[in-house]
């Protein structure tokens, strides 16, 4: 490690975009470890434009939470140069990439809460948040169509299929929760229009997830008093081990591109 | 038979794979922009025609090449024998009359 880190302000706007971003960008990292090992060919390269769809929205999210910033850091820096307790995403994301029923599972979760974000955000007073909005919407929308039709494949399938995404459910459920925690930067964001207080999804969100279940005969868990808190920096023990991987090139070779 | 597309149905002597459990395969058109007609550009396997459709603009949408898919399971395409080729297709080839192209055409449409 021979890059010395870098570290964030902790003004709210910062805070609340990052938290989108690193959702998006941590995401993508565990979406890219499918690369060569999907099912079949298509869904090898259907995952990965996943991926790169994430990256895109990760890399617009960190070069405008690093202009809110103001220290002059760039999407790079941000990214790859961060500690981890300055990495605001949701635990749910950063969650080793499991089976591929627990793959399509919480893509279709995480894409129906960023679709729900994503049209909330469009509508953001901040004229960069609401164009990022209007581009990740679209892409959101067939995430989640994609995602979803493989938990009714898959939990409506075989008895392996069925099993296998009962189990990714139990292990995902609790995990759910953080995606509508909500908090004085939630509020901030709220009070000055950059974007909604995450509590204000959950409704939206359990309606689809509770019609998803249904089709894909799975019955929905009892509600979990589980509460991670990787929004707030405080992680699970699987991120140190994802970002020695993320962060290699830029510590290994500092300021290293294409 | 030399056909290819025939030779995945001769599985008689090839004890190896079991293909009765793979997905059936899909005839993928793509139509490149508004206006012009949907263009054979591949196939894949898929489950049903949802998935195929999914997979298809996975595949082979991924660098904007069009704005409209097709999928119609191969299984549904009749191909002419590659063994017919000359008795079908050869005796066109002296019958230039049958090209348009012997009429003089008015000045003002000279470039029909």
């Amino acid at each position: 490690m021979s890059t010395p880190s870098i570290h964030v302000g902790t003004a709210e706007a910062v805070q609340y975009v990052l938290r989108i971003g690193d959702a998006c960008l941590i995401l993508a990292q565990r979406l890219g470890e499918w690369s060569g090992h999907a099912p079949i060919l298509e869904e090898d390269i259907a995952m990965s434009n996943l991926a790169l769809d994430l990256v895109g929205q990760a890399r617009a999210l960190l070069t405008h939470a690093a202009a809110l910033d103001g220290q002059g850091q760039d999407e790079d820096q941000l990214a790859f140069l961060r500690e981890e307790r300055e990495y605001l995403n949701p635990v749910l994301v950063e969650l080793p990439r499991g089976d591929f029923a627990f793959a399509q599972l919480r893509n279709a979760a995480v894409a129906g809460w960023l679709l729900l974000l994503w049209q909330r955000l469009e509508h953001s007073k901040d004229a960069e948040i609401a164009a990022i909005a209007a581009k990740a919407v679209k892409e959101a929308a067939y995430h989640r169509r994609h995602a979803a039709d493989w938990v009714v494949r898959l939990g409506d399938g075989t008895p392996e299929s069925t099993a296998r995404m009962q189990a990714a459910l139990t292990q995902l459920w609790p995990y759910f929760n953080e995606l509508f925690d909500a908090d004085e930067v939630d509020a901030a964001a709220a009070a000055t229009g950059l974007g909604p207080s995450w509590a204000e999804l959950r409704a939206p969100w359990t309606a689809f997830m509770s019609e998803l279940l249904a089709e894909a005969g799975l019955p929905e868990p009892a509600p979990s008093r589980f509460q991670s808190q990787g929004r707030r920096g405080v992680h699970s023990e699987h991120m140190g081990h994802l970002l020695t991987t993320l962060q290699y090139l830029q510590r290994a070779y500092p300021g290293g591109v294409w | 038979m030399s056909d290819a597309t025939n030779t995945s149905n001769d599985t008689g002597n090839d004890t190896s794979k079991d293909t009765s459990k793979e997905w059936p395969l899909w005839e993928v058109f793509v139509r490149s922009k508004a206006g012009l007609d949907h263009k054979h550009c591949g196939s894949l396997h898929a489950a049903d025609a949802t998935m195929a459709l999914q997979l298809a603009r996975e595949v082979y949408t991924r660098r904007q090449e069009g704005v409209s898919l097709w999928v119609v399971p191969s299984s549904a395409i009749t191909a002419s024998d590659p063994g017919d080729k000359p008795m079908l297709f050869d005796p066109m080839a002296d019958k230039i009359y049958r090209h348009p192209t012997f009429y003089v055409l008015p000045k003002a449409v000279d470039h029909m």
